[in-house]
């Protein structure tokens, strides 16, 4: 009884100590960016886009960057989306009688979702060179979207897995084809998840460095068009760090705290729109 | 020949037609077969349903019930390892080897599982979900007919007031009841019932068999129950089933009473 007690004490603290810690991480690695970027945080960072001698500390901001994330995080998360949708429901509905044709296609992806983002951003800036583009939003649009899609459609298909087979027994006996039974039912079903999904994608699209940097380039300018250059906030970070000079470096701080802001915003989102959904949908 | 005479033939007529409708067939299940790999789950079934009566299928778990109620609507295209042969004929269409489109069949019956699974969507919805997918777009039948169905399960007066709430909301028994009412909302003729009252609470499960004593004179249904004392309070036709195969079917009295096979006779031993 008693050694049970102290067993059950010890696992108890190991828990604890490696919760703790995950948080701790966290709010270590946000200390450390804001306190390093707080001399650099203000408006003028992001209502800003760099101005001549930005980058030896000279007047401006980020908003370039942010601007170009946004976009870029957008544009792959909606082509994500269109491709990846259907995607994940071809395997749980039409796909459901061959477990095999599913399992090679699951793992497919689950191999597209290890391949590193800089492998990506080589294949996009050689597709992109073949088809004689250059560096521009739309090239980092497209390399981008390569690189979250695996995750999308996996997570899609998750969130499909979970709906129990009898909501599709029901839906069919009402008389739904399988493709209703998709739309109407597990599309519906299994929303809180799909936005979940759609944010998270989100947040990897902008939070990306290696996909971005030969495809997108880098510019001071917001892109007004597809075929502009598009500058990103983690590039920004990247040069920025680089520099010698003291004040770029205190900005590619907070550039970093900015990113991290906008992530921490949409994983915020993510967490209340499912809690939202699950609440009045999922018994 | 005078007018009363006509008359009463007629009347005959009609009232042998009707005798003849009830004791007539409405599902005809021949020489069905299904298989996962090496495991034979259903082993030639022959099997004829009577119309507008209550069939219950009795057997130990794991003798292929579910498997037998899937075949009928061919809920088993959801399961890929299920090789089914053999035929099940429903008004003339052999469910299983038609070239006619499957979710209209589907459609001549309800199903009510288990536990209930409501569709994602409002009350309201869950009931107008199969008018709509017959193409009816007319707003007021379709409100009629939810209304009609609501208030056939007995369930329009607890949730009039919040139609437009989603059915997860709803307690299990009540969500059971609209899964009847979404069920007979697309107007059947045959209700599978897979054990539609073992997740239930007694008060609930009683409901439940109400509407069912209610229903068949209008339904044909077919209720999978362990329940033995629910199958003698509502079976017209009682069909036993081990290990895949019909052992023995008869009136409730037949066989409760006067068992033949060993099988029937120890299921009916343990199972009180
Ligand atoms: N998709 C499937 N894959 C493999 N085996 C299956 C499948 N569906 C059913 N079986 C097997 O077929 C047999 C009959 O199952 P079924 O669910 O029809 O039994 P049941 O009579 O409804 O039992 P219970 O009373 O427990 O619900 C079982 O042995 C089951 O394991
Ligand atoms: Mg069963």
């Amino acid at each position: 009884m008693k050694r049970k007690n102290i067993e059950e004490g010890i696992f108890k603290i190991l828990s604890a100590v490696a919760s703790y810690s995950i948080i701790a991480i966290l709010a270590f690695i946000l200390l450390i960016v804001f306190v390093k970027g707080f001399g650099a945080l203000n408006l003028d960072m992001i209502t800003k886009t760099p101005k001549g001698g930005f980058y030896y500390g000279g007047e401006g901001g980020v908003l370039n960057a942010i601007v170009g994330s946004i976009y870029i995080g957008l544009g792959s998360t909606v082509i994500a989306i269109i491709i990846g949708a259907p995607a994940a429901l071809y395997i749980n509905v039409h796909l459901i009688r061959f477990k095999k044709a599913q399992n090679v296609v699951r793992y497919f992806l689950d191999a597209l979702w290890g391949i590193p983002p800089i492998v990506y951003g080589a294949f996009g800036f050689t597709l992109m060179l073949y088809l004689g583009m250059n560096a521009s939003l739309i090239a980092g649009i497209i390399t981008v979207s390569l690189l979250i899609l695996p995750i999308m459609v996996r997570s899609f298909d998750e969130v499909l897995c979970t709906i129990p087979k009898g909501l599709h027994e029901a839906s069919l006996a009402l008389g739904s084809t399988k493709t209703e039974m998709a739309y109407k039912v597990m599309f519906k079903q299994g929303f809180s998840g799909f936005i979940t999904a759609v944010l998270l994608s989100f947040a990897r699209g902008i939070g990306d460095a290696a996909a971005v940097m030969f495809t997108a380039g880098y510019t001071d300018l917001i892109p007004v068009t597809f075929d502009e250059p598009a500058a990103t906030l983690p590039l920004a970070v990247f040069f920025q760090l680089s520099s010698p000079i003291p004040e770029v470096r205190e900005r590619a701080y907070a550039s970093a705290a900015i990113l991290t802001i906008m992530i921490l915003v949409i994983s915020l989102v993510a967490r209340f729109v499912s809690h939202r959904y699950s609440k009045s949908n999922i018994n | 020949m005078s007018f009363s005479n006509i008359d009463t033939m007629t009347e005959v007529s009609v009232e042998q037609r009707e005798i003849n409708d009830v004791s007539s067939t409405i599902l005809q299940i021949k020489d069905l077969n299904v298989y996962v790999e090496d495991h034979h789950i259903l082993k030639n079934i022959n099997l004829e349903i009577p119309k507008n009566r209550v069939t219950v299928l009795l057997g130990p778990s794991g003798c292929g019930k579910t498997t037998l109620l899937k075949c009928m609507n061919k809920l088993t295209d959801l399961y890929r390892e299920l090789e089914v042969s053999g035929s099940i004929l429903i008004d003339g269409d052999d469910i299983l080897n038609t070239s006619k489109n499957v979710p209209s069949i589907r459609q001549k019956m309800g199903l009510l599982s288990q536990r209930p699974y409501p569709l994602p969507v409002s009350i309201y919805k869950n009931v107008a979900y199969g008018i709509k997918l017959k193409g009816i777009r007319d707003k007021k039948l379709i409100q009629y007919s939810v209304q009609k169905n609501l208030e056939e399960v007995g369930l329009w007066d607890e949730v009039k007031d919040r139609l437009n709430s989603p059915a997860t909301s709803l307690s299990i028994g009540q969500q059971q009841r609209l899964c009847l009412a979404r069920g007979l909302a697309v107007k059947p003729r045959i209700i599978l019932a897979d054990e539609p009252t073992s997740a239930l609470d007694p008060i609930s499960s009683k409901t439940i068999e109400e509407l069912f004593r209610r229903l068949k004179k209008h339904y044909t249904i077919i209720l999978v129950t362990h329940v033995l004392r629910q199958a003698i309070r509502l079976a017209d036709n009682v069909v036993f089933m081990s290990d895949g195969a019909i052992i023995e079917q008869g009136s409730p009295d037949e066989l409760f009473n006067n068992p033949q096979t060993d099988k029937l006779k120890e299921y009916l031993v343990e199972g009180n």
